[in-house]
């Protein structure tokens, strides 16, 4: 074996751009295989890492019942709506679960002495912060009296303070949400984007005051989370039932896990994955037709070479490792730079742009080095038996 | 004859052996029987006219090719008989081949192609370049073993190929027209040393040739004539 790899390999550095042209096909085949795939890794381990980091073990309930797998559609039938009621009760008897959280979700204007920004404003309860892993950086999150008292408090993300008030403290101060005064009691933690959406662009009030202010009776969701990963089932079973029974028994909501959400997610960009590798395999193929090409021509030049070797008594089996070899050490060749250039490609962007997600995995550098084994196995096997099946004598008249 | 008393004599023995070729709806005789045997330690020549059939003739001495019928053994075996496999192994220990065009391997060193059937013997690789060495020394090339043949005149080619040739010690040493693309002074230089082969090592050697001044100088001639034995036998009775 080690015989027909040495002169394998004489046979390309004999005829080195030659050589190195068939690489090259292989090489960006190889190379688009590497970093499509890890682009479609990235994506998938950016979804998990920003759908985990949402909190834990989360389970968002809104009303009507509709299909939990999937984006969510509208809802299947009429539909109660969630009210603060609800979600007093589910903290009262949820035993599986850790907090709860109503969730009024509106827009609206925040102005200060003239300067004004459109936000999000979210209407929560005081467990909010801690089920969705924020954090408080000056003042106070919302408090259960300000949620039962109806307070007009607010509390405002960095990019909101930034904007109305620039160097200035904002703690304590009045601002204007819509129609309304509310006052400042805290300033959250720079949070940065997730999935396209800044959440230090935001303000949260109390549940309540934001139903006064939407002029709304019911609550948009209702955010919980079970107590432990093991429970998330049970809680979800639990915050059913206790809902039903606070609706005659009839099951008119939907909840969904973090769980659910991640696998949605994960089932689009695993197809996104699939596609990207589908067009990168174009790509070897291309190369590895440039490989059949190149060893055609190369048995077809050396077939006088093929009689002599056959007067000097190679087998039939000879001559066919000698080219597949041949060609299998172009496509493998060609595989590595490929790999090392992906690989290099890889690191240059997590150094100077770590915020593209690419992310490369030990399962890429083996699908893209089989396939270019594969490729250069199945294009040698051709052109290498035509030249093993010569003739030895018309090999030798051959001018 | 018993196995060992043919063992003993005859090399190569042909029995009506004939090969014709299909061209088309055509069938082209090149051989129509040739019988005729040839002895351990002979050394031949076959002449004969342009198309008359000495190349085909010698790839079947060489077993490249087998008879369209009729039936030929080399040492014993017969040839028709044999598969592919077997052919290739009993030339890599039988037959050693020098060709009129040198068919060297290019970009190969001298010493690396003369251990080419070295190699199908699965001899391995120290042994092989001492014995290759041993075979370039003895044409007198010792001192070229790592040149490539592109570097090297038509003469010293025709050496390396016949280093090539003896370098497993075969018992038959073929020849076409091994002379054909020198010039006479180097041509006669490389007859000397088949002669020397001949009677140093006692190979076989069978020749292929145009010239006729080659043909007198071995011990036995066969013509050929339309794929016909017109003539065997010692150059002096050549018409
Ligand atoms: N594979 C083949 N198919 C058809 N015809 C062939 C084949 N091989 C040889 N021939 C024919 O057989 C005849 C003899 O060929 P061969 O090469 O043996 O002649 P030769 O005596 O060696 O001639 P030269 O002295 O020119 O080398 C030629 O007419 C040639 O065309
Ligand atoms: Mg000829």
């Amino acid at each position: 074996m080690i015989e027909y790899l040495r002169s394998a390999f004489a046979a390309l550095v004999a005829n080195k751009v030659r050589a190195s042209l068939t690489m090259l096909g292989v090489i960006i085949g190889v190379l688009a295989v590497t970093l499509l795939v890890s682009v479609g890794d990235g994506a998938r381990k950016y979804l998990d890492d920003t759908i985990g980091g949402i909190g834990t073990n989360l389970l968002i309930v809104t009303a009507g019942k509709r299909e939990t797998k999937g984006m969510g559609g509208p809802p299947l039938s009429s539909t109660k709506p969630l009210t603060i009621d609800d979600v007093r009760a589910l903290e009262r008897q949820g035993t599986l679960l850790r907090a709860v959280s109503p969730v009024v979700q509106g827009g609206g204007s925040v102005r200060y002495q003239g300067r004004t920004r459109d936000v999000s404003v979210i209407g929560v309860g005081p467990s909010f912060a801690d089920l969705r892993n924020m954090h408080v950086a000056i003042g106070e999150f919302v408090r259960q009296e300000d949620l039962d008292g109806r307070r007009r408090v607010v509390v405002l993300g960095r990019t909101v303070v930034r904007e109305l008030f620039g160097e200035e403290p904002a703690l304590g101060k009045p601002v204007r949400i819509a129609e309304g005064r509310f006052r400042v009691v805290g300033i959250m933690e720079a949070k940065g984007t997730s999935l396209g959406f800044d959440l230090d662009d935001l303000v949260f009030i109390p549940a309540t005051a934001a139903q006064d202010l939407f002029g709304k009776d019911d609550i948009g969701s209702i955010i919980t989370a079970a107590r432990a990963k093991e429970d998330v089932g049970q809680a979800m079973a639990q915050v059913e039932e206790i809902l039903a029974r606070r609706r005659n028994g009839e099951h008119v909501i939907t909840i969904q896990s973090q769980d659910d959400l991640l696998q949605t997610f994960n089932t689009i960009t695993s197809a996104m994955t699939w596609v990207l590798l589908c067009i990168a395999s174009i790509s070897l193929l291309v190369g590895g037709i440039g490989i059949m090409n190149i060893m055609l021509v190369s048995v077809r030049e050396r077939t006088r070479e093929i009689g002599v070797r056959r007067a000097m008594g190679a087998t039939r089996a000879d001559i066919l490792w000698q080219f597949l070899l041949e060609s299998v050490l172009i496509s493998v060749c060609g595989g590595g730079v490929g790999l090392g250039l992906g690989v290099a490609i890889i690191m240059t962007v997590h150094r100077f742009a770590p915020a593209i997600p690419v992310q490369f995995s030990p399962w890429i550098a083996a699908v893209a080095f089989g396939s270019a084994c594969v490729v250069g196995i199945l294009s040698g096997v051709f052109p290498a038996r035509s030249g093993a099946q010569l003739d030895p004598v018309e090999a030798l008249r051959y001018e | 004859m018993s196995a060992v008393a043919r063992e003993a004599e005859a090399l190569i023995e042909l029995a009506d052996v004939r090969r014709s070729f299909v061209v088309g709806d055509q069938t082209v005789d090149v051989l129509r029987g040739l019988t005729f045997s040839i002895d351990r330690g002979e050394y031949v020549a076959i002449i004969g006219p342009s198309g008359s059939g000495k190349s085909t003739l010698l790839y079947q001495i060489g077993c490249l090719d087998t008879p369209s019928s009729g039936t030929y053994r080399l040492a014993g075996w017969d040839v028709g008989a044999l598969g592919d496999s077997e052919l290739a192994a009993l030339r890599n220990r039988t037959i050693g081949f020098v060709f009129q065009a040198f068919h060297l391997l290019p970009h190969t060193t001298a010493i690396d192609n003369v251990a080419l059937p070295l190699r199908y013997a699965g001899v391995g690789v120290r042994e092989r370049r001492a014995r290759a060495r041993a075979a370039l020394e003895r044409v007198r090339l010792g001192h070229r073993l790592d040149a490539h043949p592109e570097r090297l005149s038509g003469g010293e080619r025709q050496r390396v190929a016949i280093a090539r040739a003896i370098v497993h010690k075969p018992e038959l040493i073929l020849g076409d027209e091994p002379t054909g693309n020198l010039d006479q002074k180097v041509g006669r230089e490389i007859v000397d040393l088949f002669e020397d082969l001949n009677r140093e090592m006692g190979s076989t050697v069978v020749l292929v040739t145009h010239d006729l001044e080659i043909a007198r100088r071995t011990r036995r001639v066969i013509r050929l004539v339309d794929g016909q034995v017109e003539y065997d036998g010692p150059p002096a009775g050549l018409p």
